[in-house]
């Protein structure tokens, strides 16, 4: 193609092909035909930390050809590379590695070389009767947990949705649980729950007149870790439902009191519709917590009594670092993912059909 | 009545504010042991029933940064000031790379959807679903080879690529409740693509900016396994020291810990007090009808 059927074409405002052999900044194939003979020659004639800089120079010019070449015209993608590639090596990647190593027969305090087992490791996952033990307790916290999360939460959103005095300093007061780092915290409440100085047992002790040990027993456990991690993530909950709630436009409130609309009524018709999506958020994020929590159970009660309170998360930790059985470990937390990501699909699923329902 | 004050709407009194008072003192009760207990002596501390009267000593925050690791050995330096920096950073700067990549992106999949829109999404939802145990061996091993091990710009990536998934989402359901006719018409007008994100989409989002950087920053302030394997003696954060001096000699120096505690809640709050008035602010723009 000549140079001024190019310029007609752009002129009128249809993608122009850079012919093949233009050098253009926005001529990514011939920067990736560059690149594909660079680099191989550059790795075999060259000494390895020159060809490696000329590698890594051959790679940014075809990445920097390709943005040249997007630019104003693939807005999507552009905006949403850097998001995605800095999250596939950092976390996509080695997932995908640790997966694979699931497949292997890896154990981390031995220096020996893994040995390839298939699906061994998930079969005797699979078998072992104390993972559905574990997997009924995780199931427990979690559905306590988050519940208590999400009731206290909304609640407390509702408080100081509206302005009253002192608002700013109390909604930081409310905000502190959340600052805490999980050592301070699982030290701290494990010192509240201990039976001689902690505070919930001399005040108990109060109207009792005996020592309280509220870690004796698997309820008593169980309620100790749900009220410290409730304790300490529904201000999370409030912060999100609360972010929502002001971005509704005070209009519309105007306009529901002068038709004189009930409270529920106008929560159902105006509230919830914009709290909607980030309730959703706050459910589907505090519920992937929940199932990752190792922190606050492992600090308060290592799992106990016995192994009552042991949640998968303290589990795999228990497998991997006391008894070092590495891919044991790594299968069995590949199926929780598995059970995680049905359990989201399911969610994402049901709300997306309420959403073209309502539309 | 005449001397009942026209309330407008949004607006409440001060029964409100009793009530919410004693909701936030039990959510702050046990932060404030936690402070007071900083300035306790030993003996107060392990009192039975608790003291609430007792004289304020700084000892514990001096032996913060100054502290003799063994009996009748000198004080040496800690370098907690190093550590407490290193936080700062480390934490500041992976929050704001996380809202500028996340919030162009969340930008990117709100108003230009590809293909594939909900894989791209749900895939970014999945990095945050596992225990960090399963990837902690490939992660470590991948900093070795890199050489980024014990670097600031290792483990400020790997924190960025943390805080991404949250704040791709939350950012994006915000975009999502924009209404259109502000943009259309600012487009209309004659407005670049640039122009129009900053200016209009930008500012209406504000308490959803503001919101996830306070997410971010107390996730990436707090975060203990990762600092502890990645970063080095000159990188180290707050959470490692502090467990560092915990798993030593005397058993847990509660003193010590709460001092610590303490001082590290410090920039966590002045950074929220900072934000708070735009996460209360919320969205004015009256004049469309959804």
């Amino acid at each position: 193609m000549s140079a001024a059927t190019t310029t007609m074409a752009a002129a009128r405002g249809r993608r122009v092909r850079a012919p093949f052999w233009q050098p253009r900044w926005s001529n990514w194939r011939l920067a990736l035909l560059l690149a594909l003979v660079v680099i191989p020659a550059a790795v075999l004639a060259l000494p390895l930390d020159v060809a490696f800089w000329l590698a890594l120079g051959a790679v940014a010019l075809v990445a920097l050809t390709a943005v040249v070449n997007a630019w104003g015209r693939h807005h999507g993608g552009l905006l949403v590379a850097p998001a995605i590639g800095l999250l596939f090596v950092m976390n996509i990647f080695p997932l995908m590695w640790s997966f694979g190593l699931s497949f292997f027969n890896f154990r981390a305090n031995r220096a020996a070389p893994p040995t390839f087992t298939g699906l061994g490791n998930y079969e005797r996952v699979l078998s072992d009767p104390v993972i559905w033990d574990r997997l009924q307790t995780t199931a427990l916290v979690v559905v306590l947990t988050v519940v208590c999360q999400m009731v206290v939460g909304f609640l407390l959103a509702l408080l100081f949705e509206k302005k009253f005095p002192g608002r700013r300093v109390l909604l930081m007061l409310v905000l502190t649980p959340m600052m805490l780092s999980f050592v301070a915290v699982g030290a701290f409440f494990r010192y509240y729950y201990e039976p001689t100085f902690g505070l919930l047992s001399q005040a108990v002790r109060l109207f009792t007149g005996e020592p309280f040990i509220l870690l004796d027993t698997t309820g008593g456990a169980l309620a100790g870790i749900v009220f410290a991690d409730a304790w300490m993530w529904s201000p999370f909950v409030m912060l999100l439902v609360l972010a929502g709630l002001v971005s509704v436009p005070q209009y519309l409130y105007e306009a529901a009191e002068i038709d004189r609309a009930s409270w529920w009524r106008r929560f159902r018709t105006i509230t919830f519709p914009y709290i909607k999506g980030l309730l959703l958020l706050a459910l589907l994020f505090r519920t992937i917590e929940a199932f990752k929590l190792f922190d606050v159970v492992f600090l308060i009660t290592e799992g106990g009594p016995g192994t009552s309170t042991e949640t998968i998360a303290v589990y795999v930790n228990r497998l991997a670092f006391k008894y070092f059985r590495t891919s044991q470990s790594t299968a069995l937390v590949y199926i929780l993912l598995f059970i995680v990501i049905v359990l989201t699909n399911l969610y994402l699923y049901f709300v997306q059909r309420r959403a073209a329902e309502a539309d | 009545m005449a001397w009942q004050r026209q309330r407008t709407i949004g607006e409440a009194g001060w029964g409100r504010t009793a009530f919410a008072g004693v909701i936030s003192f039990a959510y702050f009760f046990p932060v404030l042991w936690i402070i007071l207990t900083a300035f306790k002596a030993n003996n107060d501390i392990l009192a039975i029933p608790p003291k609430w009267l007792f004289t304020p000593t700084l000892d514990n925050f001096v032996e913060v940064f100054f502290r003799a690791y063994s009996k009748g050995a000198e004080a040496v330096d800690t370098r907690f000031d190093l550590f407490f920096f290193n936080s700062i950073f480390i934490a500041g700067t992976s929050v704001l790379l996380a809202l500028l990549i996340g919030t162009l992106a969340a930008y990117g999949f709100s108003r230009y959807p590809l293909r594939g829109n909900e894989t791209y999404l749900f895939i970014i939802l999945t990095t945050r679903m596992l225990p960090p145990i399963v990837v902690i061996i490939p992660i470590f091993l991948m900093f070795r080879l890199a050489g980024l091990s014990g670097t600031y710009l290792g483990i400020i990536l790997l924190y960025t690529a943390f805080n991404l998934p949250f704040t791709v989402w939350m950012m994006k359901s915000f975009f999502d409740e924009l209404s259109p006719e502000v943009e259309d018409a600012a487009r209309m007008d004659g407005s670049s693509e640039t122009r129009v994100f900053f200016k209009i989409c930008l500012p209406q989002v504000g308490a959803g900016l503001a919101a996830t950087a306070v997410f971010g920053l107390i996730l990436t302030w707090n975060e203990f396994l990762f600092a502890l394997l990645l970063t080095g003696v000159e990188t180290r954060t707050v959470p490692v020291a502090m467990a560092q001096t915990i798993g030593g000699d005397i058993g847990v120096r509660w003193g010590l810990l709460a001092a610590i505690e303490t001082l590290f809640l410090v920039p966590v709050i002045v950074v929220v007090f900072v934000l708070q008035h735009h996460l209360l602010r919320g969205v004015t723009f009256g004049t469309i009808k959804r």
